[in-house]
């Protein structure tokens, strides 16, 4: 039995591609169906999110499964095959398990580390269970693969930096106050990135937020959301010292905070230290603010300086994520070709067995004058020839499911002695899950 | 060799194995290494205080008068004030920064292992082991808080750099640092002026004076004012982070003078006959 990932990611297809073979979360049941009910497909799953559309299939026949699968997404979704065709990836076997291993990881995303991506397929292997397309194959695979993407991360320190700049400004203040529980923050002005960065420093633990803007009202509503204060613009640096983290972005055109009230500031917190955040263009805080005894200030060009080193060391975790994939797909390959090796060898034996009571009948009814303890001889000689000499074989076969040859071997043992195409066995040789 | 040295040794080895795995931790990255690594040093102190006692018991007095039972003792305080900090929070990467510390006074002990001799008549008191314990484990506190204002002057670099290495993603916050070091300073500064006070009275009762002069008791009184200032300046004119941890470190250069220097470049009652050689 074989594995097959046929799709697409923001990797390989622009987003005009990705949006028209999108599945619709509502509707999967006809898709999935449809998707099973291939002839050469057996078990299937359709992962479908903004970056990437894959569908998990397994199959006896591999090369006719995925030109089955090709051609199901761009009928499905009434596309131009040659069109689709040039995006679309595909894999097979130990690559296909690579493959989903390292999206469950996370090590493919966009953004690599990050989370959503694993919440999308357990949504898109939920859809499979819930329709039952889904078999003993796909269920093992999915859930090696939710394993192995807890594993890196539990491992790995691949999300645990901030990339984005907002959780940057939010880590940074970590590392200056340790818990934001008791902290305020003081919002000027209100662009869309202050916003968010509030938003964020609110979900983590920041207690009383301030808001001032030179236009009240704005100001007044934005305090509202955030269940704060709203402080008239005139008098914000009046209470600045009560202020831990300031963020600002006003469209003012020179600096509306300077080195020298800062300081004074400060003089008046009893050198607690304060976090400035500026993130307008022109900016509104004096670079100068920086030099300040336990003032830290940052602007958007030292946050996105510290977005792309935490970026540099997310890149140098994936390289640790990819051992520990590949330790992992060691094992699981081992368990899928011995879902193929044990009937195998079962059928194999059948056959002989056939043959030698075929051949057993034949003989004893051309020398009727055979006693009983002559047949029984003559049986277990029988036997024994078939077990010496399948001997060898067997363990041959048996040792090969731990390196990539076994399939070949399995492919020649099928044709040579024309065993039937075998049913994966549905109770799982090995107890772990 | 006497099973004090024995377990010495032991407790030294055990201190390089803790050391090996808080390094471990912190370049590595592997926090398991340095939760062993904690295990492990709890391991070696209970030794450490095996050996302590053994000591005690050969000798017959408390351990702390010659170069190596002091080096010994020193590095016992360090690891017990370590573990005890520990308990509170919890931050291996102050373990990779002490463990090393302890080691190397470790092995400088253990360089100047001597024979257990008899005791100058004249630390035969009372006050003696109540003295040097109670200064012992001022130094030690005084050494964390030196300890973690590197560490703080390290991140606080950084921040203000806006220049990261790895150890930035470790390091406890500025906050915590700085709460640390006061810590060690409101435990370590009673500890120091109770230790000083211990040894005014005996050697008012060994010598029938109070104050000497003597070059340890002057460096002493000069770090002493050192930390009263520093302690002043926390709790009456709100100094803290970078200054107070410089002013820590400055504190810390002058006990080590204290500790060790005095003994080198000065004749006095408070030096070790090993190293002058009398």
């Amino acid at each position: 039995m074989n594995i097959i990932v046929v799709g697409l990611s923001h990797k390989t297809a622009p987003v005009e591609i990705r949006e028209r073979i999108a599945f619709a979360p509502t509707a999967m049941e006809r898709p999935l169906h449809t998707l099973v009910n291939l002839p050469a497909v057996t078990e299937g799953i359709i992962v479908s999110t903004c970056n990437r559309v894959e569908l998990y299939a397994t199959s006896r026949e591999p090369e006719v499964a995925t030109a089955q699968l090709r051609h199901f997404l761009a009928d499905f979704h009434q596309l131009d095959l040659a069109e689709l065709d040039t995006h679309l990836y595909e894999y097979h076997g130990r690559d296909a398990i690579r493959h989903v291993f390292r999206v469950a990881s996370s090590l493919d995303s966009m953004v690599i580390g990050e989370p959503q991506i694993l919440g999308q397929i357990k949504t898109a292997y939920g859809y499979a269970s819930e329709f039952k397309t889904s078999g003993v194959i796909l269920n093992r695979f999915l859930h090696k693969a939710f394993s192995v993407a807890k594993r890196v991360r539990t491992e790995t320190e691949i999300a645990s930096n901030a990339v984005s700049v907002s959780f940057a400004a939010v880590e940074l203040a970590r590392k200056i106050f340790g818990t934001l529980e008791d902290k305020t923050v003081l919002l000027i002005g209100a662009g869309e990135m202050c916003e968010l960065a509030a938003r964020h420093f609110i979900n983590n633990g920041v207690s009383s937020v301030l808001v001032t803007n030179r236009t009240h009202e704005r100001a007044v509503k934005l305090a509202e959301e955030f269940n704060g204060k709203s402080i008239l613009f005139e008098n914000f640096t009046e209470i600045l010292h009560r202020v831990d983290i300031v963020l600002t972005s006003t469209g003012a055109p020179n600096y509306i905070l300077g080195a020298k009230r800062v300081e004074e500031v400060i003089k008046q917190r009893k050198r607690k230290p304060m976090f400035l955040i500026d993130i307008a263009v022109p900016r509104d805080i004096d670079p100068k603010v920086n030099d300040i005894d336990n003032a830290y200030l940052y602007d958007v060009d030292d946050l996105q300086g510290v977005v792309a080193a935490n970026l540099k060391e997310r890149h140098k975790e994936a390289k640790k994520a990819e051992g520990i994939i590949d330790q992992e797909i060691d094992q699981f390959y081992q368990w899928l070709t011995s879902l193929d090796i044990v009937p195998t060898i079962v059928a194999l034996r059948k056959k002989f067995e056939t043959i030698r009571q075929a051949e057993l009948e034949k003989t004893f009814s051309n020398l009727k004058d055979l006693g009983k303890k002559e047949r029984k001889a003559i049986e277990a000689m029988s036997a024994a020839i078939i077990n010496k000499a399948l001997h060898q074989p067997i363990s041959a076969l048996k040792e090969s499911q731990n390196n990539p040859a076994g399939d070949t071997y399995l492919e020649a043992l099928r044709t040579l002695f024309d065993l039937p195409a075998v049913s994966s066995d549905p109770e799982e040789p090995e107890g772990r899950s | 060799m006497s099973v004090s040295i024995l377990l010495f040794k032991i407790s030294l080895l055990t201190y390089f194995a803790a050391t090996v795995l808080y390094l471990v931790d912190i370049i590595a990255k592997r926090e398991k290494a340095g939760r062993a690594g904690r295990w492990v040093l709890v391991g070696g102190f209970v030794l450490h205080c095996a050996t302590l006692v053994v000591r005690y018991i050969e000798t017959g007095y408390t351990p702390v008068s010659s170069l190596h039972e002091s080096l010994s003792f020193s590095a016992w305080s360090l690891v017990g004030i370590y573990l005890l900090f520990d308990l509170r929070y919890r931050l291996s990467v102050i373990g990779a920064f002490i463990t090393p510390l302890a080691l190397v006074t470790m092995i400088f002990g253990g360089a100047t292992v001597t024979r257990a001799t008899q005791l100058n008549p004249m630390l035969k008191s009372w006050w003696f082991p109540v003295h040097v314990t109670l200064a012992f484990l001022g130094n030690a506190v005084f050494t964390l808080a030196a300890v973690v204002s590197v560490m703080y002057l390290i991140q606080e670099r950084m921040l203000k750099s806006k220049k990261f290495s790895r150890l930035f993603y470790q390091l406890p916050s500025l906050s915590t640092l700085d709460q640390i070091n006061y810590k060690c300073l409101s435990f370590g500064f009673p500890l120091m002026t109770m230790g000083i006070i211990s040894g005014a009275v005996w050697a008012n009762a060994a010598w029938g004076g109070y104050w000497r002069w003597d070059p340890k008791e002057t460096w002493a009184l000069i770090t002493w004012f050192l930390y009263a200032a520093l302690l002043h300046g926390r709790m009456m004119a709100g100094w803290r982070g970078r200054r107070a941890a410089i002013f820590s470190i400055v504190g810390f250069a002058c006990l080590l003078f204290t500790f060790l220097g005095v003994n080198l470049f000065f004749a006095g009652e408070h030096s070790f006959d090993s190293l002058q050689g009398r």
